[in-house]
């Protein structure tokens, strides 16, 4: 335990050339709403998650912020397919499992593994945590009865739980200690691929630093890929080199960290990074200076036309409304689905969008362009669209 | 806190404040021996973790704890009167219209049965005269004040109608009906969003500056203490541990619990390289607190203290080398020098060339 304190839990670096684990391709998740009576027919759909796409490196993590209803758990929760998809392409090393039967399943889910919000309702409160974290191993087969039980306080040692307290209950432990009883469980199996959702919003500030730092240690030592769900923007910044941020079932927009943070191009974000609080405010007093947002976010049911974030925008224009701004690459790792993107303060007087969407500058259709339709396509190319001189270039 | 004592004599001032909960394994002492002041207009922060008796303490001055077996002594002085020593009924007098509270979980704090409107005038209604029309019209009003969207019609759903935004916007207006010298708000933003949390932080501090009230507001978040409050009083297994005003607590921190809370949140415009260095072990148990210094089992300055200090002495809290108003609770001889060259460079590196 020394040495893991003593040796500094750097936050993992972006490997631009790392092989994708995953690709996410136009995910779509919908939920049927039905009307009350005796036919229960389908009145609707909650478009929870409507088209998402982006690419996670072996060994990367990346972070999927938003606020509440944003779609970013059933994001997750589709990935490890607890939820069949509606539509889209979940590929895990090359292969759909979007679609793929439970049988089938079973193997995968030994390379893809989740870690809980909850402490305290993710583990079994009648079974002893041996039983817990053991139970991966017996489903899957993989050992004899006999050999479980050393595999178990390997890793609970791993997660720094004493590995002699394996014949205890979970309400015998703090919440912290349940999370790591949740990450030990999810390591059992060796993942490729962990989708943490909310790993550390239910615990203390002190407890949570602690999590963080035990994920970043597992994730160096096994070299798990990381999809990391959460709403607090700080961790996600500490945590992953990329990060997505998601309005209303969509992606508005990915980037690397340092792009994300300090250069933000989508006004959802950029209101989104001023709502934090911040402890250096202390030197300065009073509230920091801040973008406010008006309202609530609009019903995932019924999301507006056009440009979803539009009604709460201070930039919306015509075109917000009647085109949806695809998710635009603007450098070499970074994209923004907006139609008038850039810095807090420099967005551009015109929609840089009309080219390939196929429109005028007040969201018209003009006749003989059509929209570029790869436009949804995940990871990044090799040339992009220029926001100061309008061509497209490359690295 | 100079001129709050420039009036005469703070609004609130809690002295003392001790708390008990007897249990059959004992007595767990949640608050022991608390003491801060707050003049009107003021805010103070109290921060801690779960279990650090922010809400026990906070409780007890609005007289949550009568009619349990808990135990109370000290003095919550209030405009001049001792709260602990009104009657059950004075004390009902008081609730609600001198000093209110806004809770965490609004689904949890509101009636499910009840409309939202009908809740609010409730508590109109039971410390004013009048009718069921006035108070209803006085609660379109604060509906209308506190920012929900056409209150004539929102005025009689129910609390699962509204969003969590503006439920805690309800809250805020069943709260602040009866225009109360204080307010305490019990973690009021920690259920919410980011942008959501900046509009109930906003509102908050537009109505303080309207009515004048003095608000108690219990955060884990530091980043809401240094936005909202004058004062900052971070509490460690029911006692304070370290007080005085937010920016020279924030920024000169003296204890290392303090230290801790820093440095276990990652900061949104830091360094992204800065390390998380968490507070080691677990918040101690309030039935058998550690001896000494009840931080001295997770401290990693102890060594730092001669002679076992820290384990066998309370340390009082007394001022710091930062004047009068900051005082802390710890042995250490140079916290300062400490903060500055240990802790400083590991947490906000970026922030070392000010020096």
């Amino acid at each position: 335990m020394e040495e893991l304190v003593a040796e500094a839990h750097a936050p993992s670096q972006l490997n631009p050339d790392a092989a994708p684990i995953l690709e996410v391709e136009n995910l779509q998740m919908y939920f049927p709403v039905r009307s009350h009576g005796l036919v229960r027919r389908v009145v609707g759909q909650v478009q929870a998650v409507d088209g998402v796409s982006f690419q996670l490196g072996a060994g990367s993590s990346l972070g999927l912020v938003g606020e509440s209803g944003c779609g970013k758990s059933t994001t997750g929760r589709a990935i490890t397919r607890l939820y069949e998809p509606t539509g889209g392409a979940i590929r895990f090393e090359g292969k759909d499992i979007a679609r793929i039967s439970p049988k089938n399943l079973k193997p995968i889910r030994r390379d893809i593994q989740m870690i809980f919000q909850d402490p305290y309702t993710s583990l079994n409160p009648r079974h002893t945590v041996g039983t817990i974290v053991g139970a991966p191993l017996e489903i899957h087969n993989l050992v004899p009865k006999d050999k479980v039980l050393p595999r178990v306080q390997e890793i609970l040692e791993v997660v720094g739980l004493n590995p002699e307290h394996y014949n205890r209950y979970p309400h015998e432990f703090s919440g912290g200690q349940r999370q790591r009883i949740g990450i030990a469980r999810a390591l059992m199996l060796q993942p490729k691929l962990l989708v943490a959702d909310e790993p550390v919003s239910a615990l203390d500030v002190s407890i949570q630093a602690q999590v963080v730092n035990l994920l970043q240690d597992v994730q160096k030592e096994f070299g798990i890929a990381f999809l990391f769900i959460a709403h607090d923007l700080a961790i996600v910044r500490h945590f992953c080199p990329e990060i997505a941020v998601m309005y209303l079932g969509k992606i508005v927009e990915i980037a690397d960290r340092e792009t994300l943070y300090s250069r933000p191009h989508h006004p959802y974000t950029q209101a989104l990074l001023s709502a934090v609080p911040d402890v250096r405010q202390a030197a300065v007093g009073g509230r920091r200076e801040r973008i406010r947002l008006t309202g609530d976010v609009p019903s995932p049911i019924n999301p507006p036309s056009g440009c979803r974030f539009r009604t709460r925008c201070s930039l919306a224009k015509e075109i917000c409304a009647k085109v949806e701004p695809p998710l635009l690459q603007v450098g070499a790792r970074h994209k923004v689905a907006c139609h008038f993107p850039g810095e807090l303060g420099h967005a551009p007087q015109t929609p840089v969008t009309t080219g390939i969407c196929g429109v005028d500058a007040q969201g018209n259709t003009v006749a003989g362009q059509t929209a570029d339709i790869q436009l949804n396509a995940p990871g990044y190319d090799t040339t992009w669209l220029d926001l100061a001189t309008g061509q497209r270039t490359g690295a | 806190m100079t001129d709050m004592h420039s009036n005469d004599g703070p609004y609130l001032s809690v002295e003392d404040l001790v708390v008990h909960f007897p249990t059959a394994d004992g007595i767990v002492k949640a608050t022991d021996g608390l003491s801060f002041t707050l003049g009107r207009g003021k805010t103070i922060g109290v921060v801690g973790e779960s279990g650090s008796g922010k809400s026990v303490s906070s409780s007890a001055i609005l007289g949550l704890h009568r009619g349990s077996s808990a135990q109370v002594s000290g003095r919550i002085v209030l405009g001049g009167t001792d709260l602990l020593m009104l009657s059950d009924e004075e004390m009902r007098l008081r609730r609600g219209k001198e000093v209110s509270m806004i809770f965490q979980d609004p689904l949890s704090a509101m009636h499910p049965y009840y409309t939202v409107g009908n809740q609010i005038a409730e508590a109109y209604l039971v410390h004013n005269d009048v009718s069921k029309k006035a108070a209803r019209a006085r609660t379109l009003e604060m509906l209308e004040r506190v920012g929900i969207p056409q209150p004539d019609r929102r005025i009689d759903d129910y609390p699962h109608q509204f969003s969590g935004g503006m439920r805690q916007r309800a809250m805020i207006a069943m709260g602040l009906i009866n225009d109360p010298g204080l307010i305490i708000a019990d973690e009021p933003t920690t259920a919410l969003d980011v942008t959501v949390q900046a509009q109930i932080l906003d509102l908050l501090q537009d109505l303080q500056r309207e009515f004048n009230s003095a608000i108690i507001i219990i955060t884990h978040d530091l980043g809401v203490v240094a936005e909202m409050a004058d004062d900052v009083l971070v509490m460690y297994a029911g006692r304070a541990v370290e007080y005085g005003p937010t920016k020279d607590v924030l920024t000169h921190p003296q204890m290392p619990y303090t230290w801790g809370l820093l440095s276990s949140v990652p900061d949104v415009q830091g360094d992204t390289n800065a390390a998380l260095i968490p507070i080691p072990g677990n918040p101690p148990s309030l039935l058998n607190p550690p001896t000494g210094c009840a931080f001295h089992p997770r401290c990693v300055h102890r060594s730092k203290v001669p002679a076992d200090l820290c384990t066998t002495t309370l340390p009082e809290l007394l001022p710091g080398s930062q004047g009068p108003g900051h005082t802390k609770r710890c042995h250490l001889a140079d916290p300062d020098e400490l903060y500055r060259t240990e802790i400083l460079p590991e947490i906000m590196p970026d922030l070392i060339v000010e020096d």
